[in-house]
């Protein structure tokens, strides 16, 4: 849409604001649909190629409880009620969350009182129900769990979710309500006049602004740097993973972890949305240089194996689909960083540590009711016409196979199956291109087609072409996710 | 209809021929777009020795056989993915363009093949990047989409697909580096060592792998090093290898998830435990291919892909099949092995890979030496014994292989 | 003097000795499990030959290639030339299987056949 268009459309009242929120993870995109709820002009910039590309798109995926963060941290106030929140959100924007509960295991006498401690803070949390359970209950409930486990906290209200489906369902959401979203573009510069926000600069444009969201993740500090509020940094933390096959459904029910130590909750097993197991994560600092350093080592993997079989003796990894790291954005404080600076209308969101993803919602609801309304005092007008809901893109194994006969009937797309491991059909992987998808991993990860444990031998060429196809480009220009993740070269005879 | 089969790979393809000539009315789903399977793709030559007399490509083998069925309409369904597979109710639940379908076969056999394992499965350090591919579908670009992997390329496993796909990277120009193998010994035919790589002088550097695989978007190169006897990464042997592409032969697993719940599996095989009927547990599903056990040859899939349609057709015909009355048990040196049962009935080809290579060998079931090998046997290549003498057979078969002076 | 060699006519792969003279004659040949073996060796030693497996380029196909292959082994060490020639090759759909593309090509004697059948695209 043309910038001048939106001048028309929302000046309201006698107030025109522009917003934009800079990063499209999971924090971006739910300020952003929270945003979309308001009669502003609405923009949310990404550098990636795609939604949920960052931290996002490798973390352990867990709606935590909310009982281990410090009363008082910022963190604990937005934990327990993001929590809460995700019942609601699930619902309207239509994306895999289950609450699975949690343990947290202890194997030692002192790790028991770790544990009553964790239940006492979680009471100050807010966060109910929390209970405390003998080795024998803990073996009737999960029988795989070790034998040597003494005791375990049990939280029922923990739950596992698909980050980057989340993000991808809010961006769209806010897209129906009238966002505009710039995917593939850098903000360079932000320029700030008598300590107000005026303008964002990119790679591709500039736009005047009046408020600026800085979710950018584990490049927030220098988003802020950029409007002269760059009084944080933002280190690196990896976390190496390994995915398990979906044959291993039922292995853990809920999620598992270790009793936490200082410096992270530990190396976990948890259950995936689509019924695999997730073994991980490790946690190394890595230099401020190194944002993008998301290889695996040797010794990051042997670390998960080796502490995730204390929890679960009888992983085997001989069902390894495949490994990876994600980076989580960490902060001197171990804290978020939320809220104004002294540049009005430049809006911090930053430091999404874990529990970040658990926060979001709340964040979201914080940033629109108390940052913008509150302490920026912008009467924000709600839109009479807003809608709530996004709809996923169907699969056959959510639905009957009633709903499926006629999905196919209306469209025999739905009834040819491209992925073979996960059962996704071409109907779904035309959707997901029709929603924005364009790479590889854009498909992917809207659709789970080439998740499974062929990891793509199958279908990632015939994904190819009906990217190719729909798109209309060449089969060799079709990427994995970045620029120069071509899969092919060339032609063989011309 | 009579006899269901799943798969149409050559198994599924012999399958489906010999219940056609059995008389009975025989339906073959395929979920891909045309049936062959591999053979599709695998445009070397090397097949059809045994079963046809001839040295012929994949693509030649493959239209041997749609030309053996005869009608393909008629038998054939393709784009059709089996959801689920009831076997109380005996029902089987397909997708397809068509809709939900439900088919309830008097036998089903199934002929569902293998699949590659991927190089992300192997968890070897590093980025995911893209210019990693298995040699299947390295070879499905290059001999079916018409396009190139890369410029340069390093082949980790030395698999009969990798060794092929050494060579015909090589022929389309591509730099082949070499081929590392983390045994001792190479995965594929000696005869492929020979062709693909000596011709061509392909280095193989056996007892070495990849250690780790540098890039962040496309590959950019890969450290490989030596391993010890205990497969150990041995420290100071590493060596940086510029490649844009990693082709990896790490191995073949068969698909079995449509039935793995309710048949026995043997866990060598990773396959359902058969019988010389090709039966499974379940009385009325036959099995044939590589979703049985991984086969060398597509002569030896073949022939029994026409076992499981024979005698699923006697099956859905009403034939009262004989009972299992024998069971072979894993002795000395055996690794994949079938069937793991018979019926003392009738003559049966017995299958075996010996678990270690050994120059002169013989094969001894429960205490008596049935065949003797005067010349090398190697876990990569399948041993086939004629059985047709049950007379002095216990129950219960111990089956050995022992290196002799 | 011996020379070691792994048959390669079949894929059992037999490991055959071959003695020769001081001139290079073959003497014995051992190892071999059928005839096809000594005849293997022969050649090998006089005058190695291979099968050559490749793709040729098809105009109008459904496919955009066909697989091809020489009908009978040519020289070793001509495959490059061979090979280069191949590449460079057109054929219009259809095709069938054992259509010959090239005959006696580069005069090796051997004809180059296509091994799969290509319809005409529609």
């Amino acid at each position: 849409m043309p910038i001048e268009f939106g001048i028309w459309l929302f000046i309201y009242g006698g107030v025109y604001m522009r917003v934009f929120v800079i990063g499209a993870g999971i924090v971006g995109s739910l300020i952003a649909r929270e945003l979309s709820k308001y009669d502003i002009e609405l923009h949310i910039i990404e550098k990636a190629p795609d939604i949920g590309w960052g931290v996002t798109k490798a973390n352990s995926a867990i709606i935590h409880g909310g009982y281990d963060d410090p009363p008082g941290s910022v963190r604990a106030r937005f934990a327990a009620y993001g929590n809460k929140l995700y019942d609601e959100l699930s619902k309207e924007l239509d994306f895999g969350f289950k609450r699975v509960g949690s343990y947290v295991v202890a194997f030692k006498e002192e790790e028991v009182s770790y544990l009553k401690e964790l239940l006492v803070r979680g009471e100050k949390n807010g966060v109910s129900n929390l209970e405390i359970l003998s080795s024998a209950e803990i073996r009737k409930r999960e029988p795989n769990i070790s034998d040597k486990a003494i005791a375990a906290l049990w939280c029922p209200t923990a739950g596992i979710t698909e980050p980057w489906e989340v993000a991808i369902a809010a961006i769209e959401n806010a897209q129906e309500n009238g966002a505009v979203v710039h995917l593939g573009e850098r903000v360079t510069n932000i320029i700030v006049r008598n300590q107000k926000v005026r303008k964002i600069i990119t790679n591709k444009g500039e736009y005047s602004a009046d408020i600026i969201i800085n979710a950018a993740g584990l490049f927030a500090d220098e988003i802020a740097k950029m409007a002269g509020v760059g009084d944080f940094e933002i280190f690196p933390r990896k976390g190496e993973y390994i995915l398990l096959d979906k044959k291993l459904k039922g292995l853990v029910n809920s999620v598992i972890f270790p009793t936490p130590t200082k410096k992270s909750k530990g190396i976990l097993v948890v259950p995936t949305v689509d019924g695999g197991i997730l073994l991980g994560p490790n946690a190394v600092d890595l230099p401020k240089d190194q944002k993008n350093n998301v290889k695996t080592t040797r010794e990051g993997l042997n670390e998960v194996y080796e502490k995730a079989k204390k929890l679960i003796p009888s992983i085997d990894l001989s069902l390894t689909v495949k490994t990876f790291a994600g980076l989580r954005p960490e902060t001197k404080d171990k804290d978020f960083i939320i809220g104004t600076t002294k540049v009005w209308g430049f809006v911090n969101a930053a430091g999404m540590r874990s529990p970040g993803l658990t926060a979001a919602p709340a964040i979201a609801k914080y940033i629109v009711e108390k940052v913008i309304s509150e302490d920026l005092k912008i009467n924000l007008t709600k839109k009479a016409n807003f809608n709530p809901y996004r709809k996923k893109i169907p699969h056959i194994e959510e639905v009957s196979l009633e709903y499926w006969e006629e999905l196919v009937k209306k469209d025999p797309k739905f009834g040819k199956t491209i992925c073979f491991c996960n059962n996704v059909s071409e109907g779904e992987i035309v959707e997901a291109i029709k929603r924005g998808a364009r790479t590889l991993d854009g498909v992917k990860f809207r659709t789970r087609a080439s998740f499974g444990r062929c990891q793509g031998g199958f279908c990632s060429l015939k994904i190819m072409e009906i990217i190719s196809r729909e798109l209309s480009i060449p089969l060799e220009e079709v990427k994995m996710n970045y620029e120069n993740s071509k899969i092919l070269n060339g032609k063989v005879r011309i | 209809m009579d006899v269901l089969v799943i798969g149409g790979g050559a198994a599924g393809l012999a399958a489906a021929i010999e219940a056609k000539n059995m008389g009975v009315k025989v339906l073959l789903l395929e979920r891909d777009r045309s049936t062959g399977g591999v053979l599709n793709q695998c445009i070397h030559n090397g097949f059809g020795l045994h079963v046809f007399k001839k040295e012929l490509t994949g693509p030649e083998f493959m239209e041997y056989l749609w030309e053996e069925l005869g009608d393909l309409d008629e038998v054939i369904r393709s784009n059709y993915t089996v959801l689920k597979i009831d076997h109380i109710n005996r029902e089987v639940f397909t997708l397809s363009e068509e809709g939900i379908i439900v088919f309830e076969p008097k036998a089903l056999i199934m002929a569902t093949g293998a699949r590659e394992r991927s190089l992300n499965s192997l968890r070897i350090p590093g980025a995911r990047v893209t210019g990693v591919y298995t040699a299947g579908v390295a070879q499905k670009m290059v001999n079916i989409y018409n396009r190139l992997p890369g410029k340069r390329v390093l082949i980790i496993g030395s698999g009969d697909i990798g060794l092929i796909m050494a060579r015909r990277l090589k022929i389309e120009g591509m730099d082949v580096v070499g081929v590392v193998e983390i045994m001792p010994e190479p995965g594929g035919l000696i005869r492929n060592v020979v062709q693909c790589l000596e011709d061509f002088n392909i280095p193989l550097w056996l007892s070495h792998t990849v250690f780790e695989i540098h890039g962040n978007e496309r590959l950019e190169g890969v450290t490989i090093g030596k391993v010890d006897e205990n497969l150990n990464m041995i420290p100071g042997t590493e060596k940086y290898i510029k490649v844009d592409t990693l082709v990896a032969s790490v191995g073949l697993i068969p698909q079995n998830e449509l039935i793995e719940n309710f048949v026995d599996v043997d866990q060598v095989n990773r396959g359902p435990v058969i019988d010389d009927f090709m039966r499974t547990s379940v009385e009325w599903i036959f099995a044939a291919g590589n979703n049985v056990a991984i086969h060398d040859l597509v002569d030896f899939v073949y022939e029994e892909g026409k076992i499981a349609g024979k005698f699923a057709a006697l099956y859905a015909l009403g034939e009262k099949l004989p009972e299992v009355k024998y069971e072979f048990k894993r002795g000395k040196n055996v690794g994949v092995m079938l069937p793991q049962r018979f019926t003392g009935t009738q003559p049966f080809k017995m299958y075996l890979r010996p678990r270690k290579s050994m120059s002169k060998s013989e094969v001894i079931f429960s205490g008596k030496t049935i065949r003797k090998f005067g010349w090398k046997i190697r876990p990569s290549e399948m041993i086939d014994l004629k059985i047709t003498n049950f007379e002095q057979l216990p129950k219960e078969v111990i089956v050995e292989v022992n290196e002799i002076g | 003097m011996d020379k070691k060699m792994t048959c390669i006519s079949c894929p059992i792969g037999c490991e055959l000795t071959v003695q020769l003279d001081e001139n290079g004659k073959i003497l014995k040949i051992e190892g071999n499990r059928c005839p096809r073996g000594v005849e293997y060796a022969t050649h090998e030693i006089i005058d190695p030959k291979r099968v050559l497996t490749i793709s040729v380029k098809v105009e109008n196909g459904v496919m955009e290639l066909a697989s091809a292959k020489t009908d009978k082994p040519v020289p070793k060490n001509r495959l490059n030339e061979i090979i280069d020639f191949i590449k460079k090759l057109k054929i219009e759909a259809p095709i069938k299987r054992g259509d010959v593309i090239v005959e006696d090509i580069l005069g090796t004697g051997a004809n180059l056949v296509v091994t799969r059948t290509v319809k005409k695209r529609n």
